[in-house]
């Protein structure tokens, strides 16, 4: 074949086989992922998702650290049993402010995208610390250890700071606030006004969860990793969600 | 001269290393940073004790001696990820496995990344980095190019394994699937791929065969390809440059898009390209047979890398993720059946005249059989990809299933056969220690992977098949607890197959150490000339 023997043009020069190679691999990606950056319903905001509070995004951390995302899914597939199960199908704009998304592929347990709210925090002190005392038949590991990490934040404001140069539209004074909010939102019996203002009702429509997460005193990952849980799945009011019609 | 840049190099390294320790925000970090200033420590010692020397390299001579390196790297890491893959596996049946005072060290969320990174990059890795280093010496008749860059490569390597699993213990994780290690993990693996590119194609422009061999444009191709999927996928900004945590650039919809084309494509081509150029060389080699055809081989190979690429959205069918992208996904993924099979059609006909070696020859019998799992399993993706029977499998451990039917089928076979081939050679021994081991190695390993494999469809779709159940009046029939409970038993032989398969391992670390302790020497072609 004529055709094929044009390819010792290519199989005698090093760099050309590396250059073409390259352009062949990069075609795919391309035209799958740049679009992503421009189409209406992957960019579109819905009302009510709003920045994780700075103590959520430092649960959030925990989550991710403890590699939840390995048997958790939090996505939604519209399909009937999932609908039932787990409840309305996940938005794209849900996670939006997840740096990095945590999606998942595996169910080795359920689906956590809406199980905020779901279960009481006692319920989920006691399925932490061991699982099976709640959910007989759970595989999940341990994780009273986090019960003894206190943590102070230090270094929620970096974080906080870090999620707003990628594009979390924190403001000014939810970034110099951090410190403040991480340890009010724990704190029931403090000053949480600035907190609820920044994240709450006011401003995205849902009250912010202020409560002693883990029902100890101190503050610890506990707390963190809780209040993240509470608030998955919580920021849409799907009953007076109304999805666009090219979706 | 060069040596004294090193030294200072190497010397500013370990500083910095230390004072990084000491404003340390994390344990992991602070752990890592001790680690760099080490290695930092180490080889600049060892560079101190061989300064000035007069470096004699014979450049007629090929530059085995990081090869060596890179078989023993295998072998050991081999064995680490699949001891640590059978730790897991036990703790998903006995969950009490995960011990309480371990503190969540030893939890299977932290122990999971370290499975998958040490079988896929630190296995794997080695192997595609010693075969690689073998295959393009051999192919172009050249000494490997840089001097000893090949063995910054290789050391560069270990570092990037070691830190990133000690950090995965200690809490260190980018969170993404396959792309686990964190931001200065991920510029160390940038300098040392690119070290390993720059080796590679110096070596091609040394070459004295006028032809390029098939097997380097798929090394070639896996290099290039993985550069650009680590660059894209791992965009992040360090929370600060004294901590593990890094903030991704893209977030939802964007980064499950990029994760994907990233996580498939780390299967196309570090588990795929990559593997296959090994086939195209071993393969030929053991059977002493040219490759079936070469015609295929260039219409697979281009078939193969650009059909590769567009497959990762086939993982986020009916998630949040456009239709028209996860519908493009699966159309390339039942495409790209064609090519997989084309490369299969081409590694098992190149046994056409020497079949009869199948009963002989137990390495023969190992490649060939991981070519035969290489068609099964790029006949089971295809099929998992069409939206119908993703919706069943998809969050299934059929997933779990498929993966390991080619990781352990394909890339591990694969690569124990290469270890086989090329042990002997590089040692200079009289063949391999017992070819009997040989083929215990073989059956374990091959009841290994059916029992995982078959554990995994039954659970997968029992699974899958449970969860979606309703009953007459619509209400769903289990609740997930349930699922998770019947699954027990299928775990139970999945932990076992998967202890098959590492004791076959065992026996292989055996048969080679054998092979270079009590094998005699080949006798030297120059022994047979005449003194005179």
């Amino acid at each position: 074949m004529a055709f094929l023997d044009k390819h010792k043009a290519i199989e005698t020069h090093a760099t050309l086989l590396m250059v073409l190679s390259l352009l062949v691999v990069a075609i795919g990606g391309i035209v799958q992922i740049v679009p992503l950056f421009y189409l209406q319903n992957t960019i579109e905001e819905v009302e009510g998702v709003r920045p994780y509070t700075p103590l959520e995004l430092a649960g959030r951390q925990i989550y991710i650290r403890e590699g939840c995302y390995g048997c958790h899914s939090q996505m939604i597939r519209p399909l009937r049993d999932e609908a039932e199960r787990y409840g309305h199908y996940s938005l794209a704009a849900e996670s939006m402010y997840d740096h990095p998304f945590q999606w998942g592929s595996k169910r080795t347990g359920p689906d956590l995208a809406r199980v905020g709210g779901r279960y009481s925090d006692e319920w989920h002190q006691d399925h932490f610390e061991n699982a099976r005392s709640v959910v007989p038949e759970s595989v999940m590991p341990p994780y009273g250890f986090l019960y003894n990490a206190v943590i102070d934040g230090k270094y929620i404001q970096d974080l906080v700071e870090t999620n707003r140069m990628v594009g979390v539209p924190y403001s000014d004074e939810m970034v110099s606030a951090s410190l403040a909010d991480f340890k009010a939102q724990a704190d029931p019996l403090g000053d949480s006004a600035g907190l609820e203002e920044r994240y709450g009702e006011a401003a995205f429509g849902t009250p912010v969860n202020v409560r002693n997460f883990d029902g100890q005193d101190a503050l610890t990952e506990m707390d963190a990793l809780i209040a993240y849980i509470q608030v998955l799945g919580t920021m849409v009011d799907f009953s007076t969600y109304t999805p666009v019609a090219n979706r | 001269m060069w040596d004294y840049l090193k030294l200072a190099g190497l010397g500013v390294l370990a500083v910095l290393a230390a004072i990084a320790a000491n404003y340390a925000h994390d344990l992991a970090y602070q752990v890592n940073a001790i680690t760099v200033m080490l290695a930092a420590g180490i080889s600049f010692l060892f560079v101190l004790r061989t300064a000035g020397d007069p470096k004699t390299v014979n450049q007629a001579e090929y530059f085995d001696s990081v090869i060596r390196a890179g078989a023993i790297a295998t072998s050991f890491w081999g064995v680490v990820g699949m001891l640590v893959g059978v730790v897991i596996a036990s703790q998903l049946a006995f969950p009490q496995l995960n011990f309480e005072f371990l503190q969540g060290y030893g939890n299977f969320g932290r122990l999971r990344p370290l499975h998958t990174s040490a079988v896929i990059f630190a296995f794997g890795g080695n192997a595609l980095i010693m075969s690689s280093f073998y295959i393009v010496q051999r192919t172009s008749a050249a000494r490997l190019f840089g001097g000893s860059l090949g063995w910054f490569v290789f050391w560069g390597w270990q570092l990037v394994i070691v830190l990133a699993a000690t950090g995965y213990v200690l809490g260190a994780t980018q969170g993404k699937e396959y792309a686990e290690p964190v931001w200065y993990v991920d510029i160390l693996i940038t300098v040392v791929w690119v070290a390993f590119l720059i080796v590679f194609m110096g070596t091609l422009f040394k070459r004295k065969e006028p032809h390029i061999y098939v097997a380097n444009w798929f090394l070639l191709a896996m290099i290039v390809t993985v550069a650009m999927l680590h660059l894209v996928n791992n965009a992040a900004i360090p929370v600060s440059i004294f901590s593990s945590q890094q903030v991704q650039v893209y977030s939802g919809v964007q980064d499950a898009m990029v994760q994907w084309w990233y996580g498939h494509n780390a299967v196309g081509f570090f588990l795929t390209a990559g593997f296959l150029g090994m086939m195209y060389y071993f393969v030929p080699k053991q059977a002493e047979r040219p490759i079936y055809s070469y015609k295929l081989s260039i219409i697979h190979f281009w078939a193969l890398i650009f059909l590769y690429i567009w497959a990762g959205p086939h993982h986020l069918h009916y998630t949040a993720l456009p239709d028209w992208a996860s519908t493009l996904g699966m159309v390339f993924s039942i495409m790209l059946w064609m090519p997989s099979w084309g490369g299969m059609i081409n590694g098992l006909m190149t046994l056409s005249g020497a079949w009869d070696k199948l009963r002989t020859d137990p390495i023969i019998r190992m490649m060939v059989v991981s070519i035969g799992f290489y068609g099964m399993s790029t006949f089971e993706g295809p099929m998992m990809s069409i939206r119908a029977v993703n919706s069943l499998s998809h969050y299934t451990d059929w997933t779990i299933g498929h993966v390991h039917s080619g990781a352990l089928g394909w890339n591990g076979m694969i690569t124990f056969g290469v270890l086989y081939y090329l042990v002997p050679r590089l040692w200079n021994r009289e063949g391999l220690y017992s070819l009997k081991l040989v083929s215990w190695h073989f059956w374990l390993a091959t009841i290994g992977i059916v029992l995982y494999a078959s554990s995994m469809w039954v659970t997968g779709i029992m699974e899958g098949l449970m969860w979606r159940e309703v009953d007459a009046n619509g209400f769903l029939v289990n609740a997930f607890a349930d699922t998770v409970a019947a699954k027990f038993p299928m775990y139970v032989v999945r932990a076992l197959g998967g202890g098959l398969f590492l004791t076959g391992a065992l026996i292989m670390c055996y048969n080679l150490w054998m092979t270079v302790r009590a094998q005699p020497a080949r006798a030297s072609q120059h022994s047979a000339v005449p003194a005179e």
